[in-house]
């Protein structure tokens, strides 16, 4: 997702050998291409069959910078298993209602990605009454595999404390 | 079997009604105010009584509570709270070794334990299937399975609040509008504030966690531990959005071992969710036997007077 500074969200799946550094080394280059780490993602015990660790990283970096970012990995000897790619494994979709726009729902969608284990891949609006009326969002998200539940809970969290509603999707397979 | 019924509304006039034609008779009737009692009872003129006076008859309670019945069918509203005098007409029952069938939600929704209990030392009965989905045998369905091999509930559980949303979606009227519509069909209440609120669903919902948390040696819940939204701010724009993307709304309510939620839900236009109207579904998710869907008529008189009179018809002779 883009924003007006021009800055990109992006997200890539390595794969490290079970060695003592190996993690700092692999971010280095994200720094040296002027990309800021959001999040690191590991789940302990999870490993490839080639017996690699998988390691999941979210990066905010300048457009166009992104290559850059994977190049350097890649130069570093880090595999890149996945960019930007198949990482959001769930998308789900969730309604918001109430005040949206006086509440703000760019800092509401800000948010909302903020909490990194979301993004925000589609949306429309619908304020028929006009933006100081109630009106009503509808969200395409993107979570990580498996992390729905807590991705929802964030969206309820952020809905709650703006006063917004949401209306959430049954569980998969409904 | 001999029926006394207490609650002469919908409900418990339609019960009386149809008794005969399921081979029971009638001795007793209350309503708020008296009682009328006889072996077997003129459930006609008791009923041409109340239109003409406001009353079915001027015994006291306590003497329908104490008369030679086999069931009693505890049809009084439904309250929230300590849910008496559901709850003490159902323990009186019991007391006497009397079978007890609810429509009336309070007593298992708000105090299950105490009335398990109280039926644990009865020789009488309690069953309470038409407190649940109306005329849909959704109790009846989780006791064929074995409520420890049924793993979660959910469903359309009001009528009122599902009439509403189907008519949202589909004319693109407003919330108010369709509410002041629901009310002049009669579709809603009065005062449908347990309905849009998800109060009336959650109740539901609650009655079936407890019958889930039973067959596994967990405390019963009551409605101060679901966790309940409604359909009361819900834009006609929200539905619209979803409607664009093949999706509705609807409340549902989920039941699991675990806990009831209950609140509007995104779920397939064209899904087995999705039902229209006043219609209710029921969907059971089984460990060994996948997902059962029951969908039907989930309130009205006649509808839920015949989920009363199947679970006289369970009942052990006595």
């Amino acid at each position: 997702m883009s924003r007006q500074d021009g800055v990109t969200t992006h997200t890539l799946r390595l794969e490290l050998t079970d060695e003592p550094g190996e993690l700092r080394a692999a971010l280095e280059p994200i720094a040296e291409n002027g990309g800021n780490l959001l999040s690191v993602f590991h789940e302990r015990g999870n490993l490839t069959p080639g017996g690699r660790i998988p390691v999941e990283v979210a990066i905010d970096c300048p457009a166009g910078r992104f290559d850059d970012v994977i190049e350097g990995l890649r130069e570093e000897g880090v595999t890149v298993v996945a960019a930007d790619e198949e990482y959001y494994g769930e998308a789900f979709r969730v309604l918001l209602t109430g005040h949206l726009v006086d509440t703000d729902l760019s800092a509401t969608l800000r948010e909302i990605e903020s909490a990194s284990t979301v993004s925000v891949e589609e949306l429309s609006l619908s304020a028929p009454d006009g933006v100081e009326a109630v009106s009503s969002a509808y969200l395409r998200l993107g979570a990580r595999s498996g992390e729905r539940g807590a991705a929802l809970a964030r969206v309820r969290e952020i809905a709650d404390a703006k006063g917004l509603t949401v209306v959430e999707p049954l569980e998969a397979g409904s | 079997m001999k029926l006394a019924i207490v609650g002469a509304g919908a409900v418990g006039r339609s019960v009386a009604e149809l008794a005969g034609e399921y081979g029971h008779d009638v001795v007793g009737v209350a309503d708020s105010t008296g009682a009328a009692l006889g072996d077997p009872l003129d459930v006609a003129a008791a009923f041409e009584r109340k239109s003409e006076t406001g009353t079915v008859g001027d015994e006291r309670h306590d003497d329908l509570l104490g008369a030679d019945y086999d069931v009693l069918v505890e049809a009084t509203p439904t309250t929230l709270g300590d849910a008496e005098p559901g709850f003490s007409n159902a323990v009186a029952a019991l007391d006497r070794d009397r079978h007890v069938v609810l429509a009336n939600k309070g007593p298992v929704a708000e105090r299950y334990d105490e009335i398990r209990a109280a039926a644990r030392d009865s020789a009488g009965e309690l069953r309470f299937e038409a407190t649940v989905g109306g005329a849909i045998p959704a109790v009846r369905t989780v006791e064929d399975f074995g409520p420890s091999r049924v793993e979660r509930v959910r469903g359309v559980l009001n009528g009122t609040a599902n009439f509403v949303l189907s008519r949202m979606a589909a004319e693109g009227l407003s919330y108010d509008h369709v509410l002041a519509e629901a009310q002049e069909l009669g579709v809603a209440e009065a005062d449908p504030t347990f309905d849009v609120d998800g109060t009336d669903a959650a109740l539901k919902g609650v009655i079936v966690a407890n019958v889930l948390r039973e067959a596994r040696g967990e405390e019963a819940l009551s409605l101060a531990d679901a966790e309940v939204a409604g359909i009361e701010k819900l834009p006609v724009s929200a539905l619209s959005l979803a409607g664009d993307d093949g999706r509705t709304v609807r409340l549902i309510a989920e039941a699991s071992p675990d806990g009831v939620r209950v609140g509007p839900r995104l779920v397939p236009q064209n899904g087995t969710l999705a039902v229209t109207g006043t219609q209710n579904i029921v969907q059971v998710e089984t460990a060994h036997a996948g997902r059962l869907n029951l969908s039907g008529h989930g309130a009205g008189g006649p509808e839920t007077a015949s989920a009363v009179l199947s679970d006289v018809g369970r009942l052990s002779p006595r």
